[in-house]
């Protein structure tokens, strides 16, 4: 029987785990969470459950009957709390995947490690944020924690709170905050007209294949409306300002490529600040893996959703940032084809199908909300790039010029940018484009920020205990798991 | 344009070898088919040690250079200025310990012979060894201290070196690999062939590390540096409880050692940082660059037997590197007497950035023909214990 | 207080009736809901920064809420580096700031070995 582990419980990674199941394939379900869903479906705990949950989710319906046919399935290993700290690759097959189980950061959690046939890779992605004025302030946090306390918790970070930065997870951002009842004092986009035009109309018949999306983001609309919540763009926080922590905000107007424009400065007093401007795939798998990536730095797969790596197969943010659609029909691929499926089958047509409207739904957010390269212009010199380090942006450009260097393996060992406690997970990409329009020639080392051999942090002790044996490992029974402490 | 000197490798060997050189007035320049800082030199711990090193030629480099270093320290400083980053010399010590009746025995008599060489090798107490690292295992049963070792941040130190270099005029060109020999009609080099197009010299050096038997191969001649792979681990950062180099004393067996096997040994220091580095292990793999958590997990457990308080640090990131490993455990500097205008700066093993310095004050005598500071003999590629590593030059190119 | 659990009884989900569950954060207790991370029972309890940065000595707190910048780590029941939007938390647990000061470089001060804060 062909062995699949699928590592990511969100829509990807549920979705392959069901569609192997469906060819017969036994699978281990890996995720870092106690919980089912991923971030997309992140939801109250089961020590203190909902009777209308289902209201705050889109696709809940989906996510149930996912979550209870793998949970009843003898077939399917579901192991929470696991920790990937270390992919290793072999000579043949798609390698070995070293894992801890037991509470986050905990101490003397269980390791176990899988040789499997095949791995489904659906790591999903989190916030990229850009580094500007004040963002180190407590108060200020990226869109995925706001969103993250208040469906998980039901918590609002802020009573007066401002959301800014690109791409349609604002809205759902802000809809969570007043759904928790902060103030939402505004929504900034960072495009303008032009861009979201371009984004949204050149193929609007394809919003038809995508109009459960387009549903999703016309409830957020409605909602905004029925708050009044000012929608603005072409504006952006470039600053945040405050002591101990964040007591105000600078609005701007800021240019198409995103530089600010003088003069239209506005203080907003807050108590919160959510910040995204899209998404940074998780990489460090599919890198170890030895997945080949795109231009655009997601991970390449062909029509089966296998990478370039033998074995290993990927869906959902980390191939391209889609959406839920998307990773439900690239994972449901993903782990028929990792069973040993083909993507001929009649079983898989319309989720063939499905894909193609969605892939193009993707694009066109990268086109409306991506990133623009005026962005640097909102950093003064002490602006912090790299937060674990508190790397400066002055000191970043001061120590590329003064070494000339144009190796970002150099100066980020340097400088300690990235080499902190997140390993350049939050500050990686930007460190990279900062460095590349600083240095003559741009970066030429050929090195990027993705590459993390420790995965996820593990304890020295952890590392140094033997390995159990992943299958004499007992599996915590659904009902004990779900208790929600570890 | 023909340079006096073309250094092939833009490591801490070629950047040290490309400062000494200009500063004595020779036009040179650097190639590297990367960046400066791209190899080995990025991948290591950046230790200046005589701690690991018995009497023999190896310890009289190893000692020079520990002079050189901190002078080094302050020139750089000054000659660069504020802004370029500091290269974090530290004289901190190294302090070495075993933890069997065995390894005692072992390290006493090898401590007894290095201070008949003249190192600083002071053996302490079960108390004074607790003195200076207070979270060390109490089961230990001898410990040696050695003031004398020291360490420098190894980009930041090959980035300073290159940048000093080239404030004496040096050049350098990255992403520029060899591709083959220019040899005049009687054989001798006389410059190299890359993408960017010929480059002239009256001599070409060799410094490419790990790397060099590759580019002594471009050139037609056998070098036999084999490469060694070196894994390390980072922790987060802690407060400040490890004070000086600490080692177990089998590290000293690991580096000496022939054995192609994976063999690990602790080394375990704070960073500027705030961070632990722990180390490492040898293993002769190729130049296989692949992660093996095997590895990892050892060096680990053996970390723990120096510092069991470690056991709850978290492990933020591993790297690993290729030591340049010689057969018979010496470097190669000076000319290769078997191709006219070649020069080798290579070999280095696990010492490259200690020994840097050394080497290029070496390699600049013996160049520009000038008394050298010790015997350069035994660094020859002619000598006789590499005899029997090297096969006949090839000169097919 | 900026952040607030939204009273269970105003919530249009409708959650189950909460179980309390209390820590400690730096000696004072600090009371959530049972299933809380300990992220969420600081920040409710009115506390923003978590701890204080190694190099400016800079207050930090939640960032990105799951997992990835590491900003919030806390000391918990004396294991270093947790990351309190990652654990949920649990009654009795014991919260401490982490601060972890940079060692003192070549030239400064000499670190005292035996003094450091355990």
């Amino acid at each position: 029987m062909i062995q699949v582990l699928v590592i990511g419980a969100g829509p990807a990674g549920l979705a392959a785990a069901r569609a192997a199941r469906r060819l017969g394939a036994s699978v281990t379900l890996l995720d870092s969470s106690d919980q089912l869903g991923g971030q997309f479906w992140r939801h109250l705990p089961a020590a203190r459950p909902a009777a209308r949950e289902r209201i705050l989710h889109h696709g809940w319906d989906t996510f149930q009957s996912l979550s209870a046919t793998l949970e009843s399935d003898g077939g399917c290993r579901i192991i929470r709390s696991a920790n990937v700290f270390a992919l290793e690759t072999a000579a043949a097959g798609p390698g070995t995947v070293h894992v801890i189980v037991g509470a986050p950061d905990g101490v003397g959690r269980k390791r176990l490690s899988f040789s499997p046939d095949a791995i489904v890779l659906a790591t999903g992605a989190h916030d990229r944020t850009l580094p500007f004025p004040g963002w180190d302030l407590p108060g200020v946090f990226t869109g995925g924690a706001a969103q993250a306390l208040a469906k998980g918790e039901r918590l609002a970070v802020g009573r007066r709170v401002v959301v800014s930065g690109a791409g349609p997870f604002l809205l759902p951002v802000a809809a969570s905050l007043v759904a928790v009842g902060s103030r939402v004092l505004g929504v900034y986009e960072a495009n303008r007209l032009p861009a979201l035009v371009r984004g949204w109309l050149p193929r609007p018949w394809q919003l038809l294949g995508a109009w459960k999306k387009g549903a999703e983001l016309g409830g957020y609309a409605r909602g905004h409306l029925a708050h009044r919540i000012p929608y603005k763009l072409g504006r952006a926080v470039v600053a945040a300002h405050g002591t101990d922590r964040v007591e105000s905000v600078t609005v701007a107007e800021i240019t198409a490529d995103w530089t600010p424009i003088p003069g239209t400065e506005r203080r907003i007093a807050v108590d919160a600040v959510c910040i995204s401007h899209g998404f940074t795939p998780r990489l460090e798998l599919a890198v170890a893996a030895g997945c080949a990536l795109t231009l655009e730095r997601f991970v390449r797969v062909d029509d089966r959703q296998h990478s370039s790596a033998p074995g290993v197969y990927a869906a959902g943010e980390i191939t391209g940032i889609g959406g839920v659609d998307l990773a439900l029909a690239e994972g449901t691929i993903a782990g028929h084809a990792a069973a040993g499926g083909t993507i001929g089958d009649r079983a898989l047509r319309t989720t063939v199908r499905g894909r193609r409207t969605f892939q193009g739904f993707a694009a066109r957010i990268e086109a409306a909300h991506g990133i623009r390269a005026g962005w640097p212009e909102m950093l003064t010199s002490d602006t912090i790039v790299c937060r674990c380090e508190e790397v400066t942006y002055g000191h970043l450009c001061e120590t590329a010029e003064s070494t000339g260097s144009r190796s970002l393996r150099a100066i980020k060992l340097s400088t300690r940018a990235g080499l902190g406690i997140c390993q350049g997970r939050i500050c990686g990409r930007s460190v990279e484009e900062l460095l590349a329009c600083r240095a003559g020639g741009g970066l030429v080392d050929g090195v990027n920020t993705d590459r993390r051999p420790i995965s996820g942090t593990i304890r020295l002790g952890e590392l140094a205990a033997a390995v159990t044996p992943a299958d004499s490992y007992r599996l915590t029974s659904t009902s004990e798991s779900s208790k929600g402490t570890l | 344009m023909t340079n006096d000197v073309i250094i092939v490798g833009a490591g801490i060997i070629g950047a040290a070898c490309a400062r000494s050189l200009a500063a004595a007035g020779c036009d040179v320049t650097v190639v590297d088919r990367g960046t400066t800082a791209g190899g080995t030199s990025s991948a290591c711990e950046g230790n200046l040690l005589v701690s690991d090193k018995g009497p023999g030629y190896e310890l009289v480099l190893a000692q020079y250079a520990s002079t050189l270093w901190k002078a080094a320290a302050v020139d750089l400083t000054e000659q660069l200025g504020p802004q370029f980053p500091s290269v974090e010399y530290e004289a901190k010590g190294g302090l070495v310990v075993a933890t069997t009746e065995a390894g005692a025995r072992v390290l006493l008599d090898f401590a007894a012979s290095q201070r008949s060489a003249g190192v600083d090798a002071c053996v302490l107490d079960a108390d004074a060894a607790h003195e200076l690292e207070p979270d060390l295992t109490p089961g230990i049963t001898a410990a040696v201290h050695y003031p004398e070792d020291a360490q420098v941040q190894p980009t930041i130190a090959t980035e300073a070196l290159m940048a000093s270099a080239r404030r004496y005029g040096a050049r350098l060109l990255e992403n520029t690999p060899v591709t083959g020999a220019i040899l005049d009609s009687a054989g001798a080099l006389v410059g190299v062939k890359t993408p960017a197009g010929d480059l002239r010299a009256s001599r070409v050096l060799i410094a490419a590390g790990p790397w060099s038997g590759d580019v002594a191969a471009l050139l037609g001649v056998h070098l036999p540096v084999r490469p060694r792979r070196g894994e390390l681990l980072v922790t987060s950062r802690m407060p400040h409880r490890i004070f000086h180099k600490v080692y177990d004393a089998d590290y000293v067996g690991a580096v000496g050692s022939d054995d192609s096997a994976l063999q690990t040994s602790s080394v375990i220091e704070s960073t500027a940082g705030g961070t632990v580095l722990i180390g490492s292990s040898r293993q002769q793999v190729g130049f296989d660059a692949r992660l093996r958590v095997d590895a990892l997990s050892e060096i680990a457990a053996k970390a723990l037997r120096l510092f069991p308080f470690l056991a709850g640090a978290a492990v933020i990131r591993s790297y690993g590197g290729f030591r340049p490993f010689m057969p018979d455990h010496l470097p190669v500097i000076g000319e290769d007497p078997r191709m006219p205008g070649l020069w080798h700066a290579a070999g280095h093993e696990g010492a490259g950035i200690g020994l840097s310095l050394a080497t290029a004050e070496l390699l600049t005598a013996l160049m520009l023909k000038r008394p050298t500071h010790l015997d350069a003999s035994p660094f020859s590629a002619a000598r006789a214990s590499l005899a029997p590593h090297l096969k006949a030059a090839s000169y097919a190119i | 207080m900026p952040s607030r659990l939204l009273p269970f009884c105003n919530d249009s989900i409708r959650p189950a009736s909460p179980t309390p569950v209390t820590i400690t954060v730096n000696g004072e207790p600090m009371t959530g809901v049972t299933g809380q991370s300990l992220a969420g029972v600081i920040l409710a309890g009115g506390t923003l920064g978590f701890r204080h940065t190694s190099v400016a000595g800079r207050p930090r707190g939640v960032f990105c809420g799951i997992g990835v910048c590491y900003d919030c780590l806390v000391e918990v029941n004396d294991q270093r580096d947790v990351r309190a939007c990652q654990r949920r938390a649990a009654e009795g647990d014991v919260v401490r700031s982490q601060h972890d000061p940079l060692p003192a470089g070549p030239g400064e001060a000499t670190p005292t070995p035996g003094v450091t804060a355990s």
